[in-house]
């Protein structure tokens, strides 16, 4: 049903960074936390847009470069007490290799 | 030890304030009761007003609630007024045969508003302006009926008559003498005053003398001496208080207008002390609050036996609270025989300003429509300042002095510490500034809670507000040390420089561990400013944390709001050679550059950059010989030059080639914040040295270093650190004061609240006295350069940290 697409190896995205995938039709941001989760948003904070795979990456919440928004990674939710949300889409590790799905929401942790 | 009794006669600011400060001294010395005429706890009477006039609700003005008399261990007794005093027995008796014994009594009894004994004075619809059940009753009124007429135009008459034109009532006020509030204003403040009030719609009848208040059951009228009678539903009477001394004299106290008192606050019976509108002191009776809050600590210190101060009576200062009329009066106003005024008058802005000046002395000061300053001028006022130097620019007010036009925040800021904000309260600006530091308080109502500023007449509020934005709203913080560096953890910016050296943490896991972080990762406000830390601590050993640098850091470039990046090569000095021009108008070309702009730092800056593209403009770029210009870092970022004696008639020096040489050894270097540079080649300081972090004005004999300077939102220009003879000195000295800022000032500090956070006498000390100190600082500061100048573009345009740049890609 869902349409995982194997996007990286675990590595080529920094611990408490960031890596851009890029489609014809939009950005999306991969995080890894410092415990290896692997999360993806829209590349777009709902905020003014900003792009949040620039931003500070911190437990499971990325800051926004441009005026610090928080946004939980898991979720999409930005943290109170700014209001709003962003696309999260579903990821999944599976020995070492990233797969990305573009129709699944955030998947079970 | 049996605790001794103290009995509070008077529910009312006075005594209350009294047992506050008394309470600070001695928590535990007696058992208090407090009996009050009054069915309430303690409010705020000289906010009547603004209940009146519907500005604040009632419960507002409460100052202690019933929960603060329980906390406090006091017996409050309402509604039972204290009848009469037994000295013999030591006792007081109610009005319901209670009798409550002392060992000391305080007598707070407040006054009450004169009545003019004219006949009809007792008629339902007269009263005074006192209390709540006066706000109350004029409240009533104004529901039911039209026309007021208030009988005196002074400070309280008038916003009484404020009040209930407010409320709908058509308001006359009667004043005896020819000239309103005579008493703390001048007569052209007072026709001002009554412009502006006659325009809001009240009127007036001035030199009229009361006979009578006419009326059968209920007023109807007043009667005037030439016959004139004036309709009128209610009558308020504000010509004046009457000190409430019946107590007092019955029980055989030595009373004048007021209870007597020495300069301890002791009436003659010296186990009774007396403070508050009911005394009496050297001859004068007070109505405003700041003296009775004056009386009441030291009246406080004798009670709590630690009493060596003396009250010695107070110089007043008035505020009229009336919304969107600003007047303030202190002191003599009115000039005698050989007194100087200073006078300043725009009519079309309703500004009026007078000083009296006696001796280069100020002695008296009217305000009316700016009265911003009036704190200070009667700072100047009590303390006989000299005011001979600053005569010029006396009544444009001390936020003239080094103002960049910023409204009320920059004036209160400018503001010194040991200025007074509350005058009620007596609260300095440090105090309330420390406060809100050292207690982490936003809101207006905790600066009230933690410092009282504001809490009582509320005329200061805008300041403390504005005081409150200054501190608060701004990276400018008087006092940062003390501040936790972020959520993340307890610790102050200076706990962990001092930390990362002592222990020789050399990692941020390191740091998190040792520290007790109290989040695992940190967050975006900390990561960077320990990853500059450990950079300045530990260079060549600490290895940079890209993901804990803001992304400018990180991707060496500044981040626009559309996300694409702009790109600034180094010119050293400022000075470009043609095939740099050209390499970057190709590389503008080539990448698309939407945009190419001249910056304020003699560079040129290129817009639109994509990021994939970034290491390649680099390339281009280094093939050319251009350099990172880190002008997206907390970082060294430029030296401004002017063309100086290679060119200028008027050089005296080549600071163009300084400004190169400083570059040189300067450039790559990792700050708390940017820091800026200029060299100018003679005084007219075309190159702005004088609002950077460093900056150089050559003079025939030598060179002038300046340092801790900026533009931005608060321009500072900088401080003369010292005059050298050399070049080399200069780059000596340079080196020494950047690394001093470099292990010394909090991250995200700029060098000018760095320098006035530690003093310029501590930065000569440092840079200037200690000789071996400064080549020490120079010595490391060239140890960490050696280090930090590699050219992170031509590292990145060789293939160094390519995931930064280059996205995944999938086609779908």
């Amino acid at each position: 049903m869902n349409d995982w697409i194997v996007i990286a190896r675990l590595e080529d995205i920094p611990r408490l960074g960031s890596r851009t995938v890029v489609t014809d039709t939009l950005t999306i941001a991969l995080f890894r936390t410092r415990d290896d989760r692997v999360f993806a948003l829209r590349d777009s904070c709902p905020h003014r847009g900003g792009p949040l795979s620039q931003g500070i990456v911190h437990g499971t919440t990325v800051t926004c470069p441009l005026h610090n928004w928080q946004i939980d990674l898991a979720s999409g939710q930005v943290l109170g007490p700014d209001e709003g949300c962003v696309h999260a889409y579903g990821v999944k590790v599976e020995e070492g290799l990233v797969h990305l799905s573009l129709t699944a929401h955030q998947s079970a942790a | 030890m049996t605790r001794r009794k103290l009995v509070v006669v008077g529910n009312g600011m006075a005594g209350v304030r009294t047992l506050e400060e008394m309470l600070k001294l001695a928590p535990d010395m007696y058992d208090i009761t407090v009996i009050g005429a009054e069915p309430h706890p303690n409010y705020n009477r000289i906010l009547l007003s603004p209940v009146l006039s519907g500005d604040k609700a009632l419960a507002d003005i409460v100052l202690n609630g019933h929960e603060w008399y329980e906390e406090q261990g006091i017996r409050l007794l309402t509604g039972d007024p204290v009848v009469a005093i037994d000295r013999a027995a030591r006792h007081v008796v109610t009005a319901s045969g209670r009798r409550e014994p002392y060992d000391r009594l305080l007598l707070a009894t407040g006054s009450k508003p004169f009545m003019v004994p004219v006949p009809g004075v007792d008629l339902p619809g007269v009263m005074g302006f006192r209390d709540i059940a006066d706000v109350e009753a004029m409240l009533a009124t104004a529901r039911s009926h039209r026309r007021a007429v208030v009988i005196g135009g002074g400070l309280l008459g008038l916003e009484a008559a404020n009040g209930l034109h407010r409320n709908g009532m058509d308001v006359t006020v009667v004043h005896l003498l020819d000239s309103l509030m005579e008493r703390q204003l001048d007569k052209p403040a007072a026709a001002l005053l009554r412009y502006a009030l006659e325009a809001r719609g009240l009127r007036f009848l001035m030199e009229a003398r009361t006979r009578a208040i006419l009326g059968e059951d209920r007023v109807r009228a007043v009667q005037f001496e030439d016959g004139l009678e004036v309709e009128a539903d209610l009558v308020v009477m504000a010509v004046g208080i009457r000190p409430n001394i019946e107590l007092a004299r019955a029980a055989g106290l030595h009373c004048e207008r007021g209870i007597v008192v020495h300069d301890t606050l002791q009436t003659f019976d010296p186990g009774i002390y007396a403070v508050g509108e009911c005394v009496q002191h050297r001859s004068t009776c007070y109505g405003l609050v700041a003296p009775l809050f004056e009386q009441a600590r030291v009246c406080a210190s004798h009670l709590a036996h630690v009493g060596h101060q003396r009250y010695e009576g107070s110089v007043t200062s008035t505020k009229l609270k009336v919304t969107g009329i600003d007047l303030f009066s202190a002191g003599e106003f009115n000039e005698g025989e050989g007194d100087e005024t200073l006078v300043l008058q725009d009519p079309a802005q309703g500004v009026y300003k007078k000083l009296v000046i006696r001796d280069n002395r100020v002695k008296g000061a009217v305000l009316y429509g700016d009265t911003l300053d009036g704190s200070w001028y009667f700072q100047l006022l009590r303390e006989g300042t000299d005011i001979s130097g600053f005569r010029a620019t006396l009544l444009f007010g001390r936020h003239d002095l080094g103002d960049a036009g910023h409204g009320d925040e920059t004036r209160v800021a400018a503001l010194p510490d040991d200025a007074e904000i509350c005058g009620c309260n007596g609260v300095c600006k440090g105090e309330i500034t420390t406060a809100i530091a050292a207690k982490g308080l936003f809101t207006l109502d905790d600066v009230r809670a933690h410092t009282k500023a504001s809490s009582s007449c509320g005329s200061c509020t805008g300041l403390v507000e504005a005081l409150l934005a200054a501190t608060v709203g701004q990276g400018y913080d008087p006092a940062p040390s003390r501040k936790p560096l972020c959520k993340c953890t307890e610790h102050s910016h200076d706990d962990v420089i001092r930390t990362i050296r002592e222990q020789e943490l050399k990692t941020m896991a390191a740091v998190f561990d040792f520290m007790e972080w109290q989040t695992p990762d940190g967050c975006h406000a900390c990561r960077p400013a320990l990853n500059y830390y450990l950079l300045a601590a530990w260079p060549g050993e600490y290895v940079d944390d890209a993901q804990s640098r803001f992304i400018n850091e990180r991707a060496h470039g500044n981040i626009q709001k559309d996300g694409s990046y702009s790109v600034v090569p180094r010119f050293f000095g400022g000075l470009v050679k043609p095939d740099e021009l050209r390499a970057i108008a190709d590389v503008a070309d080539k990448f698309q550059a939407r945009e190419v702009k001249v910056t304020g730092g003699q560079r040129i800056d290129l817009f639109g950059i994509a990021k994939e593209d970034l290491p390649a403009v680099w390339a281009d770029l280094g093939q050319a010989g251009l350099v990172s210009g880190h002008a997206y870092g907390k970082a060294l970022r430029t030296c401004k030059t002017c063309v100086g004696s290679e060119w200028c008639r008027f050089g005296t020096q080549d600071s163009t080639g300084l400004g190169v040489r400083l570059e040189e050894m300067t450039w790559g270097s990792w700050m708390p914040h940017k820091f800026k540079m200029a060299v100018s080649g003679c005084p007219r300081n075309c190159a702005e040295a004088t609002i950077k972090d460093f900056g150089v004005v050559c003079v025939d004999s030598g060179y002038e270093l300046h340092i801790g300077g900026n533009g931005g939102i608060k321009v500072r220009t900088t401080d003369i650190l010292c005059k050298v003879d050399t070049e080399e000195e200069v780059l000596e000295h340079c080196a020494a004061f950047i690394q001093l800022y470099r292990e010394e000032a909090h991250y995200l500090e700029r060098t000018a609240p760095w320098v006035e956070r530690v003093g310029l006498a501590y930065v000569k000390q440092r840079v200037l006295e200690d000789a071996a100190g400064r080549a020490a600082l120079v010595e490391r500061f060239l140890h960490s350069q050696r280090h930090a100048q590699v050219d992170p573009w031509a590292e990145r345009a060789r293939g160094a940290a390519a995931g930064e740049f280059t996205p995944l890609r999938i086609a779908n």
